[in-house]
């Protein structure tokens, strides 16, 4: 029978190291039922976090060879298997044990964001191409793998100052909802920092759910910020037009 | 404590300290950013000397051809202009600027350039201090709407050269330099309007697209950009490479290195 | 209260984090309770995510003529009549309320033209009833819930286990329980506890449902006193993948059938006009999953044993509109492209209608302060459930019995916790570190899983059954001696261990439930008894802890209203 060499991090806490374990291959295996199969036969205290194994509920990021991945969505016959497959937990955040990390930094940054705010007044209804642009933001099943890919994270640990794409993404789903009527760009400037984004575009390259992160939420609230902060011209008519509703 | 009751951790004590490499990757990730600092490297390089070569400042026309890097075409008899300064000089800070400011180029640029990030999961070496693009000089990306607007009235000029193209001394025909020229500005039209500051001033700015008459007209162009703005990158792409061609053929034949051969 | 151990103390104490759990704190705490939210996965991971194809409620935004009677009637006649009548007709009746409230909240369904939320068609249902987005309309409710309570302020304990309810004399005084990742011990102190832990699927082994599915609230409420109903019923979904092996079980969605899909054996025959020519592919879930079933034991199965599902003849673009994780899940996993070509698919465990028994209009068990909504509670489908009326179940129940625990918590004191219950508790939760040798939860869980499968599966018999309860007893005398090795620190094997409890209870009431029930009704069928029984249609399965032994006792049905009887035989007439 076919094998191949699970290259898996252990450890907890700082200390740590990655241990092989050689699993039988399956026809149509994926990364998250080799690591299943060391659980279940050589290693039962291993630490993975998983749920729905379907790609839905963006519970089991790793990094597959050094790439973000979810391991329910790579499959064995992918990866190069004459040489080891290296699975470590997310870099970007504390390791708890093993493959699992301690995210609650991103809930913690979810809550400044303010929720849904209708319009005052507003009629229910709601157009398919108004929802369109804001559908594909709350595709988000909030895997975190953008988190970690990003280098301002990752690299600069800017957490204190940078909410990270996973959270631009979600500040997109919220100002451009058709009926909100809060702003949030003040807080996108200010409190997620979102000037600290170079738009080198790596969270769009791990997405699993193909959001397009950069372009469609990240650079469109650039380009709100600049609205707000640096253009004199948008600034002077919206004075004009502040003046004629008024 | 109930906690003295646990079995004590087995052999974790004795495991090194975690220590991970810059990357795991086993992929070629040093190969991805070759193809732009070449590319541009080149174009750079090609495009400089263009600009302060002072033989070069005469070889921008070969009528009816004029150089997209010479137009609109300002002083080329240096009446008021000082010697040392070419005309290409008054002219590329426009579509240079548009193309620094990009979020096509900046992508290119801050991890084929300046490494930040080299590729992706790959640690940068050595931490400086990162600031984004929220100070000097990076903050100025922020103007590229501006840039925009800039890029906008060269291309209305590059599309008169296009038509002035036809216009041969002898009435009007159609040479390879022509073509040239027309496909130049067909590409540089692609690049421009599928730009994202664009995108965000046809509609992305709005909220609502049905609330209101105007937001409708709006959505369509938006739409429109949108098919664009997902190719940003080709664009930028063909875009550059066709404007240092074009560039190049007008100049050999200014030079009486290459001559025009006429289709009609 | 002892200070060696984390403890807090709340109004209400809700278990599960998954749609009915989250739509219950909300409720809670617009009424004023101080809620906690205690889950076994990290918050918005519930298996609400997995729910694809949408949420019934009878707005009558697409088809007119649908309206809550319509939906009432729907669904007892999916469940066979075996439903707590009152569960359904409010549940038809607050639908649509608690649909627009999540609209209200944020949430971003499909369109219809006019600008109201679309509505799709699905099995069972007479007309397009479905509120969706796309085929993901679970993590866009979940993500709603989600968002509106952490700003309400609920406190949120992830990746905390609840191993025991506590008890103060007749009522529930709170819950014991350790935190996953540090294997520390935590006690909460409620007023009220409102169970939302969701179904059982885990104890099969083509199942698609995910980890945590292991019946633990069932387990907890049962272990307490309380009553489980209707155990029998489990309901195996027509579709889930059968290849490759790694992906096996996982759910295709009913919405492909919702949206045209065909379901041809080998032959390329549409067989389901052999089964119910009259509603096909969108016949209830027990009907097509049986045809499939039955497709395949007579040789007519597709390559991998299963039937083919076919979307192909529709436009590309709109498959990937209307689809798009099933485009992706069977183009990553699987390599067919189902705008070309056909799925492989076959029935998989999905849903179980039994669960705690409940009051229909509180969700208040047998006992006093202990609530439950959702899957965890049984009452709502009768012996199948309808495609769609599991998202609606969890709002409208979720939110009576959040409303319900905190109006209880207002009336009653504070409970007293007693010790003798929290070392008890301890030492049963330490025990599998403590022994020298035994088998490793894994190997219990995959055996037990064997055993359901072959034996309590699709198809009933009371040779297999009484099998399984033989083998069910090998397996808990096994699970006594269960080992875990290595430390408390984030073990997935002492997780398991705690799971394979709750599994065994649930499935050994599942099999006393089955074997009792000697006829064939909606997802229990019974080869034995194959036909369908009215004296069996007014009696319900009630399941007890009687001194340590698990019993089981017949109840009457609760009887229908007449003017509600009216109702579904005006509807018998119409279909005919």
């Amino acid at each position: 029978m076919a094998e191949a060499t699970m290259r898996i991090f252990r450890g907890e806490g700082e200390t740590g190291k990655h241990v092989d374990y050689v699993v039988p291959l399956v026809p149509g295996m994926v990364v998250l039922d080799a690591v299943h199969s060391v659980q279940a036969h050589q290693a039962p205290d291993l630490a993975v976090r998983w749920n729905c194994k379907a790609g839905k509920c963006g519970s089991c990021s790793a990094e597959v060879n050094g790439r973000p991945r979810l391991m329910c969505k790579t499959r064995m016959d992918d990866l190069p298997l004459d040489q080891p497959v290296t699975i470590s937990p997310l870099k970007t955040f504390p390791l708890i044990k093993d493959l699992a990390t301690d995210v609650s930094w991103n809930y913690r940054v979810n809550k400044k964001i303010p929720p849904f705010q209708p319009r005052p007044g507003v009629e229910w209804k709601m157009y398919q191409r108004d929802v369109d642009r804001v559908q594909e933001f709350r595709k988000c099943i909030e895997c975190f793998l953008c988190q970690d890919v990003c280098h301002v994270l990752r690299d600069h640990g800017k957490k204190d100052d940078f909410g990270g794409p996973r959270f631009f993404v979600r500040t997109a789903s919220l100002e451009m909802h058709p009926l909100d009527g809060a702003d949030r760009v003040p807080l996108l400037k200010k409190t997620l920092g979102i000037g600290f984004c170079n738009i080198t575009k790596c969270c769009t390259e791990v997405c699993p759910e193909e959001i397009h992160i950069t372009d469609n939420a990240i650079i469109p609230l650039k380009e709100r910020v600049v609205d707000e902060f640096y253009d004199p011209l948008a600034k002077l008519w919206r004075k004009i037009r502040g003046a004629k509703t008024a | 404590m109930a906690q003295t009751a646990t079995p004590t951790p087995n052999s974790i004590a004795s495991m090194p300290e975690m220590r991970r490499p810059r990357t795991e990757r086993h992929d070629a990730w040093w190969l991805e950013n070759w193809p732009f600092v070449i590319v541009f490297s080149i174009f750079a390089v090609y495009a400089t000397w263009r600009a302060v070569w002072p033989h070069e400042a005469t070889l921008y026309w070969s009528d009816p051809y004029l150089s997209p890097f010479y137009s609109p075409l300002i002083d080329p008899q240096h009446h008021w202009l000082p010697r040392l300064i070419s005309p290409a000089i008054l002219i590329l800070w426009g579509p240079l600027g548009f193309r620094m400011t990009c979020y096509y180029y900046r992508k290119a640029y801050y991890r084929g350039y300046f490494a930040d990030p080299a590729a992706c999961a790959v640690s940068e070496k050595g931490h400086k201090r990162y600031c984004g693009e929220t100070s000097f000089p990076f903050i100025l990306q922020n103007v590229h709407r501006y840039f925009f607007y800039v890029a906008v009235f060269f291309l209305v000029v590059l599309w008169y050269d296009a038509i002035r193209a036809f216009f041969f001394p002898n009435g009007v025909g159609l040479g390879v330099g022509t073509v040239i020229m027309l496909v130049n500005v067909v590409l540089l039209t692609g690049y421009t309007f599928g730009c994202h500051a664009w995108r965000h001033l046809t509609g992305g700015g709005l909220d609502c697209f049905s609330c209101t008459a105007s937001a409708q007209a709006r959505h369509k162009l938006w739409q429109g950009v949108t098919r664009l703005n997902e190719h940003h990158m080709f664009w930028a792409w063909v875009s550059m490479i066709s404007v240092g061609l074009t560039d190049l053929y007008i100049r050999l034949l200014a030079a009486g290195m290459l001559k025009d051969i006429r289709l009609l | 209260m002892t200070p060696k151990y984390e403890s807090h103390e709340y109004d209400v104490l809700i278990i599960g984090a998954g749609g009915a759990g989250l739509r219950a704190a909300i409720e809670a705490l617009a009424h004023g309770a101080r809620v906690a939210v205690v889950c076994k996965s990290l918050l918005g991971k519930a298996h609400t995510v997995m729910a694809e194809g949408g949420l019934a409620a009878a707005m009558g935004n697409v088809d007119k003529a649908d309206d809550w009677k319509t939906h009432f009637r729907d669904t007892m006649r999916g469940g066979k009549l075996l439903n707590n009548w009152r569960m359904a007709q409010l549940h038809a009746q607050e639908a649509p309320d608690r649909a627009r409230e999540l609209e209200q909240w944020g949430a971003l369904f499909d369109r219809t033209d006019s600008g109201d939320i679309m509505q799709r068609a699905f099995g069972g249902h007479t007309y397009k009833r479905l509120c969706h987005v796309g085929d993901r309309t679970g993590l866009e409710m979940i993500r709603t819930l989600q968002d509106r309570g952490v700003q309400m302020g609920f406190d949120v304990f992830m990746e905390c286990t609840i191993t025991r309810l506590l008890k103060d004399g007749d009522r529930v005084a709170g819950a014991f329980g350790y935190w996953r990742e540090s294997g520390r011990f935590v006690i909460f102190r409620a007023k009220a506890i409102v169970i939302s832990t969701g179904g059982i699927g885990k104890c099969w082994k083509i199942t698609s449902n995910s980890w945590e599915c292991t019946g633990d609230g069932m387990a907890l409420a049962y272990r307490a006193g309380a009553e489980l109903l209707d155990m029998e019923f489990v309901q195996f979904h027509p579709t889930g993948m059968v290849w490759p092996p790694g992906v096996q079980g996982i759910l295709v969605t009913e919405a492909v059938r919702g949206e045209g899909g065909i379901l041809r054996n080998k032959d390329g025959e549409r067989f389901m006009q052999k089964y119910d020519p009259k509603r096909m592919e969108l016949s209830t879930r027990d009907v097509v999953a049986r045809s499939i079933y039955t497709e395949v034991r007579e040789g007519r199965g597709s390559p991998h044993g299963g039937a083919f599902l076919d979307i192909s003849h529709k436009p590309a673009e709109y498959v990937k509109r209307k689809l798009p994780s099933m485009y992706h899940q069977f183009k990553e996993l699987a390599d067919v492209d189902i705008t070309k070509g056909p799925m492989e698919v076959g029935p998989t465990c999905h849903y179980v209608m039994g669960g705690i028994r409940v009051e229909a209009e509180t969700g208040q068990s047998s006992i006093a302060g202990l609530f439950a909504a959702g899957e965890a509670a049984a009452g709502l489908h009768g012996a199948n459930r309808l495609g769609g009326n599991s998202l609606s179940d969890l709002l409208v129940f979720g939110r009576r019995a959040g409303l319900a625990a905190a109006e209880h918590a207002k009336k009653t004191t504070a409970p007293a916790v007693d010790q003798g219950q929290i070392d008890e508790a301890e030492r049963e939760l330490l025990a599998p570190f403590e022994r020298p040798e035994g088998d490793s939860p894994y190997q219990i869980h995959h055996d037990l899983q064997e055993t359901m499968q072959t034996l309590v599966g699709i198809f009933r018999n009371e040779d297999d059954l009484k099998k399984a309860l033989a083998e069910l007893e090998g397996l808990k005398e096994r699970a006594k001696r269960m080992r875990v090795e290595g430390s408390r620190l984030f073990n997935p094997g002492w997780h398991l261990s705690q799971d394979v409890r709750n599994m065994l209870i649930v499935s050994e009431a599942c099999t006393h439930a089955a074997l009792a029930r000697k006829e064939s009704r909606g997802a229990h069928s019974r080869l034995d008894f194959p036909k369908t029984e009215e004296e069996w249609g007014r009696k319900n399965h009630v399941i007890v802890d009687r001194s340590g032994e698990m019993t089981l006792f017949e109840v009457p049905r609760p009887e229908i209203p007449d003017e509600l009887k009216q109702l579904l035989a005006e509807e018998a007439v119409a279909a005919k």
